[in-house]
């Protein structure tokens, strides 16, 4: 495979260009759940959805069943939900609080730190068995940033905070619009999946190029309700500017001077007149807290964050978490949530879960499109790759400087990374 | 001036709804809605929840509601253009409470819907609805869609009026 660009980059030219089978070949999904999936830092879940001792959500996170939790202690954990003894899955609760977690098969037990306790009829196990050698298996690695939590099942992988490299700066933006620096993940999952690769959710997750053509009838609909949008500037497509940014380690981000309305912290006709003096109360606090011009950088401006390889932070008509895996190489499941300030009011609170659900998610006025453009891009190289092989991503390569959210500057960082990723043989384990 | 209904005129009511959506007449389904209705369709982890403070896929007031039918009637709602085709079964018709101004009814609903070469994908749940008497008619006052699923997962989305 490795025989074959996947990825054509020439800045002499210039020209960038991506295999579509990247979209499309078995073999390569296989061997990115290698070199991308079990080489890098993996979202896993927010440190507020599980809070008390024993509370746990189980999920997927690189194709493995995880328990995803607080031990005695209170520290977050994350145990691969498979009994030591067959294999059977421990937990079979999407959520809930554990004082055990019980294997139904044969009754092995563990506790809220992965401790084997209980197996039934133990003393028929030969002498050297130890309970202490059993219990629940924990990835490699699992650390935070900012309330965050990843996974690594490269036990030689750098520290979180190095790999996040410039996307701490973006993270710290949204966490920011907390007076008290602490943010929640509201209850409520968006979980669906969309039949095409999963690259493609990643490049249309920051990609501003598609914003007029695939959203028509969205900016239809917030200008019938009285957001004023301007013309655009030359050299823009957009309503405002926005430029696309790199941020190391594949991550990158496009950061636009918001015209679409924040309920941290700007008022848009939409969210109606008796929301006004609620916004503007947060917008004091940010000014108070943050002084004007971070206050403004917060609430001002909006960001699509990805964060190599499969995590979305869009910050931009409310806060979105988004994370998707592979299921096939046409196929996806993606899980979203909605993020808030901790101390949030009830009604700033429904302010941002409407805000939300203008754009957002499977039922919201923009992102049902952009999940057809996804599958309809599917449907379009599947059959189609040899002989139309290449899918061009070059805007603004001729630029010097500053890079549009137009351009595609972001999206050929996320495939520079992901190509240097799939030519690295995995470290030699041990 | 007609203060309450039947079950029966309630069944007719919910089978005439059900037959706009399926024929995209929406002008003439948001006909029978009041002017102050809602529509949600609840997150499938929290199908009891408030959209104040939970995650919904869907919580339109009246205003968003006229603004979803603007955008479905616009062929650049990519989503769904062409539309789906759709085909509901309402049954299991409950009026679960009742008091001078509203009637409380559930019911139960298979929704095939079907689109270009897809093969069919069924959303299967049930209806809440809050209907009001205006003028001796019925009309929606909220209209809640809980879908049994435990996550929207091969459904996709919820581009269409659930």
């Amino acid at each position: 495979m490795n025989d074959r660009p996947l990825v054509l980059n020439d800045p002499q030219a210039p020209s960038f260009a991506v295999n579509r089978a990247t979209m499309v070949d078995p073999e390569i999904l296989k061997l990115e759940r290698l070199r991308i999936f079990d080489a890098c830092w993996i979202y896993v879940g927010h440190e507020s959805e599980v809070r008390a001792p024993g509370d746990f959500k189980t999920r997927s996170v690189c194709g493995r069943p995880v328990i995803f939790c607080r031990d005695s202690s209170n520290a977050v954990r994350v145990f691969l939900n498979t009994c030591r003894h067959r294999g059977t899955m421990v937990c079979r609760e999407a959520e809930g609080n554990a004082k055990i977690y019980t294997c139904f098969y044969h009754g092995w037990s563990y506790d809220r730190d992965g401790r084997l306790d209980g197996v039934p009829g133990e003393n028929a196990y030969p002498k050297s068995f130890r309970k202490s050698d059993y219990g629940l298996a924990e990835p490699p690695r699992v650390e935070s940033y900012r309330g965050f939590v990843f996974l690594n099942f490269d036990p030689g992988a750098v520290p979180l905070d190095d790999y996040l490299a410039g996307a701490k700066e973006y993270i710290d933006l949204v966490i920011d619009q907390s007076p008290s620096g602490s943010l929640e993940v509201i209850q409520g999952t968006q979980e669906y999946d969309i039949r095409a690769n999963w690259k493609l959710l990643v490049e249309n997750s920051f990609d501003d190029y598609h914003l007029l053509t695939t959203h028509s009838t969205w900016l239809d609909y917030l200008k019938n309700a009285g957001v004023k949008m301007q013309r655009p500037d030359r050299d823009h497509l957009l309503p405002s500017h926005g430029i696309g940014k790199a941020l190391g380690n594949g991550h990158a981000v496009i950061d636009n001077v918001n015209f679409r309305g924040r309920p941290v912290a700007k008022w848009i006709p939409v969210y109606g007149e008796a929301a006004k003096p609620e916004i503007e109360r947060i917008r004091a606090e940010l000014v108070a807290r943050l002084g004007e011009a971070r206050a403004a950088r917060v609430a001002d401006t909006n960001r699509n964050l990805v964060v190599f390889p499969n995590l979305v932070l869009n910050d931009g008509s409310s806060v979105t978490v988004r994370t998707f895996h592979p299921l096939a190489p046409d196929r996806m499941r993606v899980l979203a949530w909605a993020l808030g300030p901790r101390e949030e009011t009830p009604a700033a609170r429904a302010v941002r879960l409407d805000a939300f659900l203008t754009f957002y998610g499977p039922g919201g006025l923009a992102t049902p499109d952009d999940i057809e453009a996804l599958e309809m891009v599917q449907s379009g190289i599947s059959a189609t790759c040899r002989e139309v092989p290449w899918s061009i991503m070059s805007r603004g390569m001729e630029k010097t400087g500053e890079q549009l959210n137009s351009d595609e500057l972001h999206l050929r960082a996320f495939w520079l990374q992901w190509d240097k990723l799939m030519r690295t043989e995995p470290r030699a384990a041990g | 001036m007609k203060k309450t209904a039947t079950r029966g005129e309630i069944e007719d009511f919910l089978y005439h709804e059900a037959a706009l959506l399926d024929a995209w007449r929406l002008d003439e389904w948001l006909g029978l809605l009041t002017s102050d209705a809602r529509y949600l369709v609840p997150s499938n982890d929290r199908p009891d929840a408030d959209p104040a403070n939970t995650l919904f896929t869907i919580a339109d007031d009246i205003d968003r509601i006229r603004g979803r039918i603007t955008r479905l009637k616009d062929k650049n709602a990519h989503a769904e253009h062409p539309p789906s085709r759709t085909r509901r079964l309402i049954s299991n018709v409950r009026v679960v409470g009742r008091n001078a101004k509203e009637l409380r009814v559930e019911s139960n609903f298979v929704i095939h819907r079907f689109r270009r070469n897809e093969s069919i994908r069924e959303y299967v749940g049930h209806y809440r609805h809050l209907l009001r008497i205006e003028n001796g008619r019925l009309r929606i006052a909220r209209r809640e869609a809980v879908l049994d699923a435990m996550e929207l997962g091969s459904l996709g989305l919820v581009s269409f009026i659930l």
